[in-house]
Protein backbone atom coordinates (compact mmCIF):
# COMPACT_ATOMS: atom_id res chain seq x y z
CA UNK A 1 0.00 0.00 0.00
CA UNK A 2 1.79 3.77 -1.65
CA UNK A 3 -0.49 5.19 1.20
CA UNK A 4 -2.46 4.27 4.01
CA UNK A 5 -5.97 4.88 3.78
CA UNK A 6 -6.50 7.83 6.35
CA UNK A 7 -3.31 9.70 4.63
CA UNK A 8 -4.86 10.21 1.82
CA UNK A 9 -8.59 11.10 3.00
CA UNK A 10 -6.46 14.14 5.32
CA UNK A 11 -3.87 15.31 1.85
CA UNK A 12 -7.30 15.79 0.17
CA UNK A 13 -9.06 17.11 2.77
CA UNK A 14 -9.64 20.43 0.97
CA UNK A 15 -11.89 18.51 -1.70
CA UNK A 16 -13.61 16.68 0.57
CA UNK A 17 -14.67 19.19 2.69
CA UNK A 18 -16.18 20.83 -0.59
CA UNK A 19 -17.73 17.90 -1.69
CA UNK A 20 -19.29 17.63 1.52
CA UNK A 21 -20.31 20.98 1.60
CA UNK A 22 -21.84 20.52 -1.16
CA UNK A 23 -24.21 17.16 -0.80
CA UNK A 24 -25.17 18.94 2.36
CA UNK A 25 -26.66 21.89 1.23
CA UNK A 26 -28.24 19.85 -1.70
CA UNK A 27 -29.61 17.68 1.07
CA UNK A 28 -30.70 20.59 3.36
CA UNK A 29 -32.46 21.94 0.63
CA UNK A 30 -35.00 19.11 0.45
CA UNK A 31 -35.83 20.12 4.35
CA UNK A 32 -34.74 23.88 4.37
CA UNK A 33 -36.43 25.33 7.31
CA UNK A 34 -36.57 29.05 6.88
CA UNK A 35 -36.59 30.09 10.72
CA UNK A 36 -32.68 28.69 10.44
CA UNK A 37 -30.75 31.90 9.03
CA UNK A 38 -28.25 30.26 6.06
CA UNK A 39 -25.39 32.13 7.72
CA UNK A 40 -25.86 29.71 10.60
CA UNK A 41 -25.94 26.81 8.34
CA UNK A 42 -22.88 27.20 6.90
CA UNK A 43 -21.30 27.86 9.99
CA UNK A 44 -22.43 25.07 11.32
CA UNK A 45 -21.90 23.25 8.18
CA UNK A 46 -18.12 23.80 8.54
CA UNK A 47 -17.42 23.37 11.41
CA UNK A 48 -18.97 20.10 11.24
CA UNK A 49 -16.79 18.83 8.91
CA UNK A 50 -13.72 20.30 10.59
CA UNK A 51 -14.20 18.27 13.26
CA UNK A 52 -14.86 15.25 11.67
CA UNK A 53 -11.87 15.83 9.80
CA UNK A 54 -10.28 16.09 13.24
CA UNK A 55 -11.62 13.24 14.48
CA UNK A 56 -10.49 11.04 11.35
CA UNK A 57 -7.05 12.62 12.03
CA UNK A 58 -6.31 11.37 15.37
CA UNK A 59 -8.31 8.23 15.15
CA UNK A 60 -10.10 9.38 18.08
CA UNK A 61 -13.30 11.26 19.63
CA UNK A 62 -12.05 15.10 20.36
CA UNK A 63 -13.52 17.29 23.36
CA UNK A 64 -14.23 19.66 20.05
CA UNK A 65 -16.90 16.67 19.06
CA UNK A 66 -18.38 16.75 22.58
CA UNK A 67 -18.69 20.88 22.57
CA UNK A 68 -19.87 21.11 19.01
CA UNK A 69 -22.74 18.02 19.78
CA UNK A 70 -24.06 20.10 22.87
CA UNK A 71 -24.29 23.19 20.46
CA UNK A 72 -26.51 21.51 18.29
CA UNK A 73 -28.59 19.70 20.65
CA UNK A 74 -29.13 23.54 22.10
CA UNK A 75 -30.26 24.67 19.03
CA UNK A 76 -32.91 22.23 18.67
CA UNK A 77 -31.50 20.98 15.85
CA UNK A 78 -32.61 17.28 15.13
CA UNK A 79 -30.34 13.84 15.44
CA UNK A 80 -30.71 13.61 11.62
CA UNK A 81 -28.91 16.48 11.21
CA UNK A 82 -25.59 14.83 12.91
CA UNK A 83 -25.92 11.31 11.46
CA UNK A 84 -26.82 12.67 7.68
CA UNK A 85 -24.04 14.56 7.73
CA UNK A 86 -21.85 11.48 8.91
CA UNK A 87 -23.37 9.14 6.48
CA UNK A 88 -22.51 11.46 3.56
CA UNK A 89 -19.32 11.92 4.87
CA UNK A 90 -18.70 8.01 4.84
CA UNK A 91 -20.30 8.15 0.83
CA UNK A 92 -17.96 10.87 0.36
CA UNK A 93 -15.06 9.60 1.11
CA UNK A 94 -15.57 6.31 0.03
CA UNK A 95 -16.27 7.52 -3.46
CA UNK A 96 -13.21 9.46 -3.78
CA UNK A 97 -11.07 6.84 -2.56
CA UNK A 98 -12.42 4.70 -4.82
CA UNK A 99 -11.96 6.55 -7.64
CA UNK A 100 -8.05 7.73 -6.30
CA UNK A 101 -5.90 6.07 -8.75
CA UNK A 102 -2.51 6.00 -6.20
CA UNK A 103 -4.85 3.57 -4.43
CA UNK A 104 -4.35 -0.52 -4.55
CA UNK A 105 -6.55 -1.23 -2.14
CA UNK A 106 -9.94 -3.55 -2.63
CA UNK A 107 -13.31 -2.16 -2.40
CA UNK A 108 -14.34 -4.05 0.77
CA UNK A 109 -11.55 -3.03 2.80
CA UNK A 110 -11.84 0.43 1.48
CA UNK A 111 -15.56 0.49 2.82
CA UNK A 112 -14.27 -1.36 6.35
CA UNK A 113 -11.50 1.23 6.97
CA UNK A 114 -14.21 4.17 6.30
CA UNK A 115 -16.49 1.96 8.54
CA UNK A 116 -13.71 1.91 11.23
CA UNK A 117 -13.15 5.55 11.12
CA UNK A 118 -16.45 7.29 10.65
CA UNK A 119 -18.77 4.88 13.01
CA UNK A 120 -17.10 5.38 16.52
CA UNK A 121 -18.05 9.26 15.80
CA UNK A 122 -21.50 8.68 15.04
CA UNK A 123 -21.76 6.12 18.22
CA UNK A 124 -20.46 8.92 20.02
CA UNK A 125 -22.89 11.37 18.48
CA UNK A 126 -26.13 9.29 19.09
CA UNK A 127 -25.04 8.60 22.67
CA UNK A 128 -24.47 12.06 23.64
CA UNK A 129 -27.68 13.52 21.86
CA UNK A 130 -29.96 10.51 23.28
CA UNK A 131 -28.22 11.53 27.05
CA UNK A 132 -29.13 14.99 26.54
CA UNK A 133 -32.34 14.15 26.23
CA UNK A 134 -32.98 11.39 29.02
CA UNK A 135 -31.58 14.18 31.45
CA UNK A 136 -34.27 16.46 30.02
CA UNK A 137 -36.75 13.79 30.34
CA UNK A 138 -35.77 13.14 33.99
CA UNK A 139 -35.34 16.23 34.83
CA UNK A 140 -39.07 17.39 33.71
CA UNK A 141 -40.03 14.00 35.46
CA UNK A 142 -39.01 15.45 38.82
CA UNK A 143 -40.78 18.48 38.09
CA UNK A 144 -43.59 16.79 36.98
CA UNK A 145 -43.43 14.91 40.07
CA UNK A 146 -43.63 17.75 42.30
CA UNK A 147 -46.43 19.24 40.82
CA UNK A 148 -48.26 16.17 41.23
CA UNK A 149 -50.02 15.95 44.62
CA UNK A 150 -49.25 19.17 46.25
CA UNK A 151 -50.37 19.53 49.88
CA UNK A 152 -51.43 22.75 51.30
CA UNK A 153 -51.49 23.12 54.86
CA UNK A 154 -54.64 25.88 55.06
CA UNK A 155 -55.24 26.13 58.60
CA UNK A 156 -54.14 24.00 61.68
CA UNK A 157 -55.45 21.13 61.29
CA UNK A 158 -57.07 20.86 57.90
CA UNK A 159 -55.30 20.31 54.90
CA UNK A 160 -55.67 20.65 51.02
CA UNK A 161 -54.60 18.43 48.18
CA UNK A 162 -55.70 19.92 44.76
CA UNK A 163 -55.30 17.23 42.29
CA UNK A 164 -55.23 18.59 38.66
CA UNK A 165 -54.53 16.45 35.17
CA UNK A 166 -54.51 12.49 34.39
CA UNK A 167 -53.94 9.83 37.17
CA UNK A 168 -51.76 6.99 36.24
CA UNK A 169 -50.85 4.25 38.76
CA UNK A 170 -47.47 5.85 39.23
CA UNK A 171 -49.02 8.82 40.41
CA UNK A 172 -51.89 7.34 42.39
CA UNK A 173 -49.14 5.87 44.41
CA UNK A 174 -47.24 8.96 45.07
CA UNK A 175 -50.30 10.65 46.13
CA UNK A 176 -50.82 8.08 48.79
CA UNK A 177 -47.43 8.70 49.93
CA UNK A 178 -47.30 12.95 49.83
CA UNK A 179 -51.11 12.47 51.84
CA UNK A 180 -49.66 10.24 54.70
CA UNK A 181 -46.67 12.10 54.79
CA UNK A 182 -48.44 15.22 54.89
CA UNK A 183 -51.07 14.64 57.34
CA UNK A 184 -48.28 13.61 59.59
CA UNK A 185 -45.92 16.32 58.47
CA UNK A 186 -49.26 19.12 59.66
CA UNK A 187 -50.61 17.50 61.97
CA UNK A 188 -53.94 17.54 59.90
CA UNK A 189 -57.28 16.67 61.09
CA UNK A 190 -58.85 16.84 58.21
CA UNK A 191 -57.15 16.88 54.70
CA UNK A 192 -59.47 17.25 51.55
CA UNK A 193 -58.83 16.09 48.52
CA UNK A 194 -60.35 18.18 45.69
CA UNK A 195 -60.29 16.41 42.00
CA UNK A 196 -62.00 18.77 40.23
CA UNK A 197 -58.89 19.14 38.00
CA UNK A 198 -59.10 15.25 37.55
CA UNK A 199 -60.47 14.50 33.59
CA UNK A 200 -62.15 10.84 34.25
CA UNK A 201 -62.26 8.89 37.38
CA UNK A 202 -62.35 5.42 36.27
CA UNK A 203 -62.28 2.45 38.85
CA UNK A 204 -58.38 2.81 38.97
CA UNK A 205 -58.39 6.05 40.25
CA UNK A 206 -61.34 5.47 42.68
CA UNK A 207 -60.22 2.26 43.60
CA UNK A 208 -56.63 4.68 44.85
CA UNK A 209 -58.69 7.32 46.36
CA UNK A 210 -60.43 5.15 48.56
CA UNK A 211 -57.32 3.42 49.73
CA UNK A 212 -56.10 6.93 50.34
CA UNK A 213 -59.07 7.65 52.06
CA UNK A 214 -58.77 4.59 54.54
CA UNK A 215 -55.09 5.00 55.31
CA UNK A 216 -55.64 8.11 56.34
CA UNK A 217 -58.36 7.13 58.63
CA UNK A 218 -55.74 4.30 60.23
CA UNK A 219 -53.83 7.05 60.89
CA UNK A 220 -56.42 8.81 62.66
CA UNK A 221 -57.66 11.97 60.59
CA UNK A 222 -60.72 12.16 58.27
CA UNK A 223 -60.49 12.65 54.31
CA UNK A 224 -63.28 14.51 52.51
CA UNK A 225 -63.50 14.26 48.92
CA UNK A 226 -64.42 17.48 47.15
CA UNK A 227 -64.85 18.67 43.71
CA UNK A 228 -66.48 16.24 42.31
CA UNK A 229 -68.23 17.68 38.78
CA UNK A 230 -71.83 16.56 38.13
CA UNK A 231 -70.76 14.23 35.41
CA UNK A 232 -67.75 12.16 37.23
CA UNK A 233 -70.60 11.98 40.04
CA UNK A 234 -72.92 10.14 37.52
CA UNK A 235 -70.05 7.77 36.32
CA UNK A 236 -68.88 6.84 39.32
CA UNK A 237 -72.64 5.68 40.21
CA UNK A 238 -72.77 4.28 36.81
CA UNK A 239 -69.55 2.04 37.93
CA UNK A 240 -71.14 0.99 40.89
CA UNK A 241 -68.57 2.62 42.92
CA UNK A 242 -69.57 3.27 46.78
CA UNK A 243 -67.50 6.13 48.55
CA UNK A 244 -70.02 6.09 50.94
CA UNK A 245 -67.41 5.30 53.71
CA UNK A 246 -65.95 8.97 53.81
CA UNK A 247 -67.56 12.45 53.64
CA UNK A 248 -67.92 13.53 50.13
CA UNK A 249 -68.77 17.31 49.07
CA UNK A 250 -69.48 18.92 45.47
CA UNK A 251 -66.95 21.71 46.27
CA UNK A 252 -63.73 22.73 47.91
CA UNK A 253 -66.00 25.32 49.73
CA UNK A 254 -68.43 23.09 51.30
CA UNK A 255 -65.85 20.73 51.88
CA UNK A 256 -63.92 23.12 53.75
CA UNK A 257 -66.86 24.21 55.86
CA UNK A 258 -67.68 20.68 56.69
CA UNK A 259 -63.91 20.92 57.58
CA UNK A 260 -64.56 23.79 59.78
CA UNK A 261 -67.26 22.30 61.76
CA UNK A 262 -65.02 18.55 62.42
CA UNK A 263 -62.17 20.30 64.12
CA UNK A 264 -64.13 23.06 65.86
CA UNK A 265 -63.14 26.29 64.45
CA UNK A 266 -65.06 29.12 63.08
CA UNK A 267 -64.34 31.75 60.78
CA UNK A 268 -65.77 35.21 62.16
CA UNK A 269 -65.63 38.42 60.77
CA UNK A 270 -64.07 40.24 63.91
CA UNK A 271 -65.16 43.61 63.26
CA UNK A 272 -68.63 44.17 61.59
CA UNK A 273 -68.31 47.90 61.69
CA UNK A 274 -65.17 47.68 59.70
CA UNK A 275 -66.02 47.38 55.42
CA UNK A 276 -66.17 44.18 54.25
CA UNK A 277 -64.24 43.14 51.53
CA UNK A 278 -66.92 43.88 48.68
CA UNK A 279 -67.66 46.96 50.30
CA UNK A 280 -63.62 48.10 49.67
CA UNK A 281 -63.86 47.28 46.47
CA UNK A 282 -67.32 49.31 45.82
CA UNK A 283 -65.87 52.38 47.21
CA UNK A 284 -62.25 52.00 44.96
CA UNK A 285 -64.91 51.56 42.00
CA UNK A 286 -66.49 54.57 42.77
CA UNK A 287 -63.56 56.37 43.61
CA UNK A 288 -61.94 55.35 40.43
CA UNK A 289 -65.08 57.06 38.74
CA UNK A 290 -65.37 60.24 40.55
CA UNK B 1 -66.35 -4.58 9.68
CA UNK B 2 -64.45 -1.34 8.50
CA UNK B 3 -63.12 0.34 11.46
CA UNK B 4 -62.43 3.70 11.21
CA UNK B 5 -59.29 4.46 13.61
CA UNK B 6 -58.16 2.06 16.21
CA UNK B 7 -55.32 3.13 19.01
CA UNK B 8 -52.91 0.69 20.20
CA UNK B 9 -52.63 -0.35 23.90
CA UNK B 10 -49.07 -1.05 24.95
CA UNK B 11 -48.26 1.02 27.81
CA UNK B 12 -49.87 2.78 30.48
CA UNK B 13 -50.51 5.83 28.75
CA UNK B 14 -51.71 4.60 25.13
CA UNK B 15 -54.82 4.41 27.48
CA UNK B 16 -55.37 8.19 28.09
CA UNK B 17 -54.53 8.28 24.24
CA UNK B 18 -57.78 6.15 23.61
CA UNK B 19 -60.26 7.69 25.70
CA UNK B 20 -58.87 11.21 24.56
CA UNK B 21 -59.64 10.37 21.27
CA UNK B 22 -62.99 8.70 22.31
CA UNK B 23 -63.96 12.13 23.84
CA UNK B 24 -63.00 14.19 21.25
CA UNK B 25 -65.19 12.01 18.77
CA UNK B 26 -68.06 11.47 21.07
CA UNK B 27 -68.08 15.38 20.85
CA UNK B 28 -68.19 15.54 17.16
CA UNK B 29 -71.11 13.30 17.41
CA UNK B 30 -73.20 15.57 19.78
CA UNK B 31 -72.56 13.64 23.09
CA UNK B 32 -73.31 15.73 26.10
CA UNK B 33 -70.97 16.53 28.76
CA UNK B 34 -72.30 13.30 30.99
CA UNK B 35 -72.48 10.86 27.92
CA UNK B 36 -68.67 12.07 26.96
CA UNK B 37 -67.79 11.46 30.29
CA UNK B 38 -69.46 7.67 30.83
CA UNK B 39 -68.08 7.16 27.09
CA UNK B 40 -64.02 8.19 28.11
CA UNK B 41 -64.54 6.33 31.27
CA UNK B 42 -65.86 2.92 29.65
CA UNK B 43 -62.91 3.36 27.05
CA UNK B 44 -60.51 3.88 30.12
CA UNK B 45 -61.79 0.43 31.76
CA UNK B 46 -61.64 -1.46 28.50
CA UNK B 47 -57.91 -0.12 27.90
CA UNK B 48 -56.78 -0.90 30.94
CA UNK B 49 -58.14 -4.36 31.26
CA UNK B 50 -56.44 -4.54 28.15
CA UNK B 51 -52.97 -3.33 29.57
CA UNK B 52 -53.41 -5.29 32.61
CA UNK B 53 -54.80 -8.98 31.60
CA UNK B 54 -53.79 -9.31 27.42
CA UNK B 55 -50.89 -6.96 27.63
CA UNK B 56 -51.42 -5.36 24.40
CA UNK B 57 -53.78 -4.99 21.70
CA UNK B 58 -56.21 -2.36 20.51
CA UNK B 59 -59.31 -0.13 20.93
CA UNK B 60 -61.29 0.85 17.72
CA UNK B 61 -64.12 3.61 17.18
CA UNK B 62 -66.49 3.80 14.67
CA UNK B 63 -69.92 6.07 13.96
CA UNK B 64 -73.15 3.74 13.83
CA UNK B 65 -76.17 4.79 12.78
CA UNK B 66 -79.93 3.40 13.29
CA UNK B 67 -83.40 4.73 12.10
CA UNK B 68 -82.47 8.47 12.32
CA UNK B 69 -80.59 8.04 15.37
CA UNK B 70 -76.60 7.99 15.48
CA UNK B 71 -74.20 6.67 17.67
CA UNK B 72 -70.22 5.43 18.77
CA UNK B 73 -69.16 1.90 18.94
CA UNK B 74 -65.99 1.27 20.29
CA UNK B 75 -64.05 -2.20 20.22
CA UNK B 76 -61.51 -3.51 22.35
CA UNK B 77 -59.76 -5.85 20.55
CA UNK B 78 -56.84 -8.23 22.33
CA UNK B 79 -55.20 -11.45 22.05
CA UNK B 80 -54.36 -12.31 25.52
CA UNK B 81 -55.59 -14.83 27.78
CA UNK B 82 -59.16 -14.80 27.32
CA UNK B 83 -62.10 -15.10 30.12
CA UNK B 84 -62.80 -18.23 31.13
CA UNK B 85 -66.26 -17.32 32.95
CA UNK B 86 -67.83 -14.45 31.14
CA UNK B 87 -70.67 -14.62 33.74
CA UNK B 88 -68.38 -14.63 36.95
CA UNK B 89 -66.41 -11.52 35.32
CA UNK B 90 -69.57 -9.34 34.95
CA UNK B 91 -70.16 -9.68 38.64
CA UNK B 92 -69.87 -6.87 40.49
CA UNK B 93 -66.77 -7.11 42.62
CA UNK B 94 -64.90 -9.60 41.34
CA UNK B 95 -61.45 -8.82 40.19
CA UNK B 96 -58.24 -11.19 39.87
CA UNK B 97 -55.73 -7.93 40.42
CA UNK B 98 -57.32 -7.11 43.83
CA UNK B 99 -59.07 -4.18 41.59
CA UNK B 100 -62.56 -2.85 42.75
CA UNK B 101 -64.28 -5.52 40.09
CA UNK B 102 -66.45 -2.23 38.67
CA UNK B 103 -64.54 -2.38 35.18
CA UNK B 104 -66.45 -5.14 32.96
CA UNK B 105 -70.29 -4.22 35.14
CA UNK B 106 -69.86 -1.00 35.29
CA UNK B 107 -68.83 -0.30 31.45
CA UNK B 108 -72.20 -2.24 30.86
CA UNK B 109 -74.23 0.38 32.75
CA UNK B 110 -72.13 2.98 31.10
CA UNK B 111 -73.07 2.81 27.63
CA UNK B 112 -76.08 1.30 25.77
CA UNK B 113 -75.02 -2.69 24.23
CA UNK B 114 -73.02 -4.50 25.38
CA UNK B 115 -71.53 -7.40 23.90
CA UNK B 116 -68.72 -9.73 25.11
CA UNK B 117 -66.74 -12.79 23.12
CA UNK B 118 -63.46 -14.39 24.55
CA UNK B 119 -61.76 -17.48 23.97
CA UNK B 120 -59.27 -19.02 26.66
CA UNK B 121 -56.28 -18.47 24.79
CA UNK B 122 -57.11 -16.45 22.60
CA UNK B 123 -58.54 -13.59 23.14
CA UNK B 124 -61.30 -11.16 24.00
CA UNK B 125 -63.27 -9.08 22.44
CA UNK B 126 -65.69 -6.22 23.45
CA UNK B 127 -68.42 -4.06 21.96
CA UNK B 128 -70.19 -1.51 22.93
CA UNK B 129 -72.15 1.11 21.63
CA UNK B 130 -74.00 4.56 22.66
CA UNK B 131 -76.81 6.46 21.24
CA UNK B 132 -77.14 9.95 21.22
CA UNK B 133 -80.10 11.37 22.79
N1 LIG C 1 -59.21 -8.24 28.25
C1 LIG C 1 -59.19 -9.18 29.24
N2 LIG C 1 -58.48 -10.32 29.08
C2 LIG C 1 -58.45 -11.24 30.07
N3 LIG C 1 -59.09 -11.12 31.26
C3 LIG C 1 -59.80 -10.00 31.48
C4 LIG C 1 -59.88 -8.96 30.50
N4 LIG C 1 -60.67 -7.99 30.99
C5 LIG C 1 -61.05 -8.38 32.21
N5 LIG C 1 -60.54 -9.59 32.53
C6 LIG C 1 -60.77 -10.34 33.78
O1 LIG C 1 -62.01 -9.91 34.30
C7 LIG C 1 -61.87 -9.51 35.65
C8 LIG C 1 -62.86 -8.40 35.94
O2 LIG C 1 -62.56 -7.23 35.17
P1 LIG C 1 -63.07 -5.82 35.68
O3 LIG C 1 -62.55 -4.78 34.77
O4 LIG C 1 -64.54 -5.91 35.86
O5 LIG C 1 -62.40 -5.68 37.12
P2 LIG C 1 -60.87 -5.44 37.49
O6 LIG C 1 -60.11 -5.00 36.27
O7 LIG C 1 -60.35 -6.63 38.18
O8 LIG C 1 -60.95 -4.24 38.53
P3 LIG C 1 -61.38 -2.72 38.19
O9 LIG C 1 -62.56 -2.44 39.03
O10 LIG C 1 -60.21 -1.87 38.57
O11 LIG C 1 -61.66 -2.64 36.73
C9 LIG C 1 -60.44 -9.08 35.78
O12 LIG C 1 -59.97 -9.13 37.10
C10 LIG C 1 -59.73 -10.06 34.85
O13 LIG C 1 -59.46 -11.26 35.52
MG1 LIG D 1 -60.83 -3.45 35.00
Amino acid sequence: MAKNLKEILVDNSNDLVHMWLEEVAEKQKEVTNSAISQDLFENTNREFVNIIFGSVEKESLTSDLDSFTERVINLGWPLSYLTDGLQLFKRVAIEFLIEHEELDVSVPKVLRHVDELVNPIINQLVNEYSGSWENTVSLQRVALQELSAPLIPVMDNITVMPLIGTIDTERAKFIMENLLDGVIKHHAEVVLIDITGVPVVDTMVAHHIIQAAEAVRLIGSTCILVGIRPEIAQTIVNLGIDLSKFPTKSSLRKGFTTALEMTNQMIVQTNSEEQTIEELIDSLDRSEQS
Amino acid sequence: MDFRTCVNIQKEWDIVGARQFGRDFSKKLGFGIVDQARIATAISELARNIYLYAGSGKICFDEVENVGSRGICIVAIDTGPGIKDISQVMEDGFSTSGGLGAGLPGVKRLMDEFDITSKTGEGTEIRVVKWVR
